[in-house]
């Protein structure tokens, strides 16, 4: 339940405002929703670790926006995005809050995060592939001793 | 000594016009959007991002425009917002092994496993001038390979199975955050490396290239080079577990140092470390070798260049600081400037009135 409610964070958090925009209007119209808190826009310290993976280490702030809401039947959605965007904060809270729902669940993931986490994977793999055509095949050259 | 002085306003806000103007250019030349700033000139917006220490392409985009260009002003700029902006809490620390690879090489191991992804780099150009570039011509799409799924593991982390290597020194205590003390030396390296994270390019090259060039030498190779994304992790309140929040671009570089040895140590390779915001390998190779070169105490080694000397190098990396302090010179002086010249005045009218031998032996 926890892992599969993160991997909806996740997806959500990752695709780009617009494929957010298309997959969510539909239903999150269709849902009201009442801010419990936000959207308010902040940041965080993003953290690494000295030698990649040793002690952590400040580099510096990331702007985040983050959201709660409340639905009718009382469920309560959060989300939080890197940047500055308080229209996608929003919608993502509210999936979330929707896909708490049992009975609305098999539809969120079916109408909403499927077709993100689709999204999402297209993107990195386009990427790796245009990455991936700039890897380095050694060979060696016939040496003269022969 | 600063003294209120009157009768400025009216020409700052003609010189404030006269800078909207000025930065608009020529009214027949369209502007620039944030878009364009962001999308085409996108290693200023990270360099800005970097040193003015907040990831936001958008908002440091607008700081470039703000700023025509001058990139110490956009970081200035950034920096100011910034301190509007609530602190929400501590990301979980990112891991770079896990990252979402656009450039990954290492000079070290030609057959690394996940290979050498040169990714969109400046190397292997031949430095000429484009004209091409001058116009707007179509430009041909990426080439496509389907990517063999290879993982991509931090080349320090192979060397480090044989023990050949130094091991990253684990540690659990929360790391210092300069945000929120004020420095003090001598410093921890998670202070240090927060510190050069945000530091000034130009102050960081200049000191790496002084350790190459033999003022308190390391002997480096590039381990390994990576650029690309990774994920930002947080805690927030309501839910009982870390959320993913998005993506941001690093560059890490491992520098591998020539080795040291004790009597309980064999000897092994030691190590510089150079986390930044954005794509920006330059910065992030310089920042692991003047990382190195201040960890020279370590080591046992003597600190006698200007890259191992920690407070001279960490007091003077923020350029948002040095220009402020440089520039603040050509503030109203006046009160100051009329003391000194009384003084002057004084001295000399004391020098002309003595006697020659006096003068002489004062001279002396």
């Amino acid at each position: 339940m926890e892992a599969a409610r993160r991997r909806v964070h996740r997806i959500l958090a990752l695709a780009n405002a617009q494929a957010l925009r298309q997959a969510c209007a539909a239903i999150c119209d269709a849902t009201p929703a009442a801010m419990l808190r936000g959207p308010e826009t902040g940041m965080v310290m993003a953290r690494g670790r000295i030698g990649g993976s040793g002690a952590a280490f400040n580099i510096g702030d990331v702007s985040l926006t983050r959201a709660s809401v409340r639905l009718a039947n009382g469920a309560i959605g959060h989300a939080a995005h890197l940047g500055r965007d308080a229209g996608r904060v929003r919608l993502a809270a509210i999936v979330d809050a929707l896909w708490q729902d049992p009975e609305r669940r098999r539809e969120i993931e079916d109408r909403i995060v499927a077709p993100l986490e689709r999204f999402v994977e297209a993107r990195d793999a386009k990427l790796g592939g245009e990455v991936a055509a700039t890897k380095v095949d050694f060979f060696t050259l016939v040496r003269g001793e022969d | 000594m600063y003294v209120a002085v009157k009768g400025g306003e009216k020409a700052i806000d003609a010189a404030h016009r006269l800078l909207a103007d000025r930065r608009r250019g020529d009214r027949d030349v369209p502007a620039l959007s944030l878009e364009q700033i962001a999308g085409q000139l996108g290693l200023a917006v990270d360099r800005v991002m970097a040193e003015g220490s907040l990831f936001d392409p958008e908002l440091a985009a607008l700081a470039v425009k703000q700023s025509r260009g001058d990139l110490i002003e956009a970081i200035f700029l950034l920096r100011a917002y910034r301190t509007t902006l609530s602190r929400f809490g501590y990301a979980r620390p990112v891991d770079t092994a896990a990252m979402l690879i656009e450039r990954r090489i290492s000079a070290t191991f030609k057959d690394l496993p996940g290979g050498q992804l040169l990714g969109s780099t400046f190397d292997y150009t031949h430095r000429l001038l484009d004209p091409a570039l001058a116009t707007d011509e179509a430009v041909d799409a990426p080439d496509h390979r389907a990517g063999d799924g290879a993982a991509t593991p931090r080349v320090t982390d192979l060397l480090g199975d044989e023990g050949l290597i130094e091991p990253d020194a684990k540690g659990g205590a929360e790391p210092g955050d300069l945000t929120r003390i004020s420095p003090e030396f001598p410093m921890d390296r998670d202070l240090r490396l927060q510190a050069l994270a945000r530091g000034d390019e130009g102050w960081l090259l200049a000191l790496g290239y002084s350790t190459q060039r033999g003022y308190g030498r390391t002997h480096p190779f590039v381990g390994e080079i990576r650029i690309g994304e990774v994920e930002i992790e947080i805690d927030m309140p309501g839910l009982d577990f870390p959320v993913v929040a998005g993506r941001i671009r690093l560059t890490e570089c491992q520098m591998v140092n020539q080795f040291k040895g004790s009597a309980k140590e064999p000897p092994q390779f030691t190590r510089g470390y150079g986390l930044v915001f954005g794509q920006s390998e330059r910065k992030a190779m310089a920042m692991a070798l003047v990382d190195r070169a201040l960890r020279a105490r370590d080591f046992g080694e003597d600190v006698v260049a200007p890259a191992q000397d920690e407070e001279f190098v960490i007091a003077h990396c923020d350029n948002v600081q040095a220009t402020g302090f440089v520039e603040h010179l050509k503030l109203p002086h006046y009160v100051d400037f009329q003391a000194e010249l009384q003084l002057v005045r004084a001295m000399r009218a004391e020098w002309a009135s003595a006697p020659e031998d006096e003068r002489r032996e004062a001279a002396e």
